[in-house]
């Protein structure tokens, strides 16, 4: 950039049509306009699509007010819409898969970057990659016909005849419910807390691992105590990106989740999510009011995934100081 | 002291081999994906498949011809719409841009990517389903094109960035004027790396559902033009594997395959042979 040097800056574009036709000599100032626009609709899109949440959300606002957060009821024949059980359902699933997919991804990581040899490392980065690209609906369709029956005749016994004294591992086993969507969840973002975790543990400098180990630190503890405490900032950056697509997961969530607004404290019960609701109920949404009810999760949808990943950048960026061309596309 | 230096190695081989396994159960998934949709869904590959349309609801038989090619139709309108957005922004970035335009472009750009496609699929619906009143390809298609411009722009931006300023300094040495130079310059030396990131971006929107239930919606039969909804294949797939009947569920797995394979593939070819042949390290 700085070696080009006619490069035009934007500030010199005045906005009177006049002063831009003037300027209009030469084949370049057409270029930079034509790019110009081409970048502008970027943001034009994403203003429009704010607009569009807020306004088109704007009768169920009004109607419920704050209230809608905290409602429990969702009855569209009723016209009662509350979005609780929607919040809760994607918050707890979101959960599960944190809890599942954190270690193994960054135990994952922690073996790419420190322990295995560059070619290995690489091939295995590769198969992640293809990992994260496998498409949602897919997942939903080992969920409903692979997973589902597993959890129901398997795992969810197992686990109330060992830690049924939790409220959590209680009630019938279905199948489906907030623990096997957390778990589909976890397969599919595990890959995204892998592959930027790795790459914040590689730009760890290499004297703080030398020197931990010339103190005598076994590769364990220079790798625990030392490399990723250096890189723990950018770790939860990812833990963050990762957050971020389990909560706005839609397909492989809706298959497996039960798809039935309600609050329970155990993991076996069906819930909802507000992905799902959306994937659900919006094509036959009928009547103003149930189809604003439904955009206002949307845009909680996506102010939620917004605040995330602002969040995850920032930290990626602050450890890695490379910017987001670590960050997976 | 000697038992905590045993204690100590000890750790240092359990914990290590643990983070083995952790990647090895992670890279394994992928694989046992595959392996699982292969068996499932192998045998109900016919011709059939590729060529019929799908059976009356609750018969036996048919094919998802209509989904294969609606599906090609929404990448088509995908790439038409992304692509030139994409390319033409991200060569703004990376050519003319200044300071405060481009940081806003990329950071909306990157804010854009996380979005949820449920949610995109809300904003396809507004602009494009609700002033015609019904289901379109043109609606599938500019939602999913919508998913592809951040990725492209980005992914092109970075690109050109990496094409060393002596290729640039070159051209104008020649007397080459800017877009000149960027057009049989710059471009050409970066084209093997834009192209890979519009193809994975297109691979990416291909496997997408949610964005296209409520806006391409679904269709048992042919959809003529542009105008009509259409099926697609995942869309089907989800359709089919929720449905009550038996030969859906067959059916589901297969284009599962079908479409997993695709994805991938794409995937494989892509990341080995194009981004591997760069002439210029990626910094």
């Amino acid at each position: 950039m700085a070696t080009t040097p006619n490069a035009a800056a934007p500030a010199d574009l005045t906005w009177s049509p006049r002063a831009l036709l003037r300027r209009m000599r030469g084949a370049d100032e057409i270029a930079h306009l034509i790019t110009f626009v081409a970048a502008a609709t970027l943001l034009l899109i994403t203003v429009l699509l704010v607009y569009q949440l807020w306004v088109l959300s704007a009768e169920a606002r009004t109607k419920f007010g704050w209230g809608f957060f905290v409602t429990k009821i969702w009855d569209p024949v009723a016209g009662d819409f509350g979005a609780l059980p929607f919040i809760y359902g994607t918050l707890v699933t979101s959960a599960v898969a944190l809890v599942i997919a954190v270690p193994l991804g960054v135990g994952g990581a922690i073996f790419l970057a420190e322990l295995a040899p560059p070619k290995l490392s690489s091939s295995l980065t590769f198969v992640s990659d293809l990992l994260a690209a496998v498409p949602s609906v897919i997942y939903g369709l080992l969920g409903v016909f692979l997973l589902v029956p597993i959890m129901r005749t398997t795992v969810q016994p197992a686990l109330k005849a060992t830690l049924g004294f939790l409220p959590l591992f209680q009630g019938p086993a279905y199948g489906i419910g907030f623990l096997t969507a957390g778990i589909v969840l976890a397969v599919m973002i595990v890959p995204f807390v892998l592959s930027v975790s790795r790459e914040v543990l590689l730009a760890v400098a290499r004297d703080q691992r030398e020197a931990a180990l010339a103190l005598g630190a076994t590769k364990w503890e220079s790798t625990w105590k030392v490399v990723v405490p250096a890189a723990r900032i950018g770790i939860f950056g990812s833990v963050f990106l990762a957050l971020a697509r389990a909560l706005g997961e839609t397909m492989a969530v809706t298959m497996v989740v039960g798809n039935n607004p309600r609050i329970a404290a155990s993991l076996f019960s069906p819930g909802y999510s507000i992905a799902a609701v959306l994937a659900n109920e919006f094509s036959e949404a009928t009547g103003n009011l149930y189809l604003s009810a439904l955009i206002e999760l949307g845009l909680v949808l996506f102010l939620l995934t917004f605040v995330l990943n602002g969040l995850a950048r920032i930290l990626i960026v602050v450890t890695t100081a490379r910017g987001s061309g670590v960050l997976p596309t | 002291m000697n038992a905590r230096l045993i204690w100590r190695k000890s750790l240092n081989v359990t914990m290590l081999s643990l983070t083995g396994l952790c990647a090895l159960l992670t890279v394994s998934a992928l694989f046992f994906i595959l392996g699982y949709l292969m068996w499932n869904g192998g045998k109900d590959l016919s011709w059939n498949f590729f060529t019929r349309l799908p059976a009356p609801v609750g018969e036996v038989g048919g094919g998802m011809a209509n989904a294969i090619v609606g599906s090609l139709k929404l990448l088509l309108l995908a790439a038409l719409i992304g692509v030139p957005i994409g390319l033409l922004g991200g060569v703004y970035l990376a050519e003319f841009g200044g300071r405060t335009v481009p940081f806003l472009v990329r950071y909306t750009a990157d804010l854009l990517n996380g979005v949820p496609s449920i949610v995109i699929g809300i904003f396809a619906y507004a602009l494009v389903v609700m002033p015609m009143h019904h289901f379109s390809t043109l609606a599938g298609g500019f939602a999913l094109g919508i998913m592809v411009i951040p990725t492209v722009l980005r992914n092109t931006e970075n690109f050109l960035r990496d094409v060393p300023s002596s290729l640039r300094e070159g051209s104008f040495a020649l007397g080459a004027n800017k877009w000149r130079m960027i057009a049989t310059v710059v471009l050409p030396a970066a084209s093997r790396g834009i192209l890979t990131g519009v193809l994975l971006a297109l691979a990416r929107v291909a496997g997408e559902t949610a964005p296209l239930i409520f806006t391409a919606f679904g269709n048992r039969y042919w959809s003529p033009g542009w105008m009509q909804p259409t099926s697609s294949l995942p869309v089907i797939i989800y359709t089919y594997a929720t449905g009550p009947y038996e030969d859906w569920h067959r059916q589901a797995w297969a284009a599962g395959l079908v479409l997993l394979g695709l994805v991938l593939v794409t995937n494989i070819l892509v990341r080995t042979f194009l981004s591997g042949g760069t002439s210029f390290e990626r910094s």
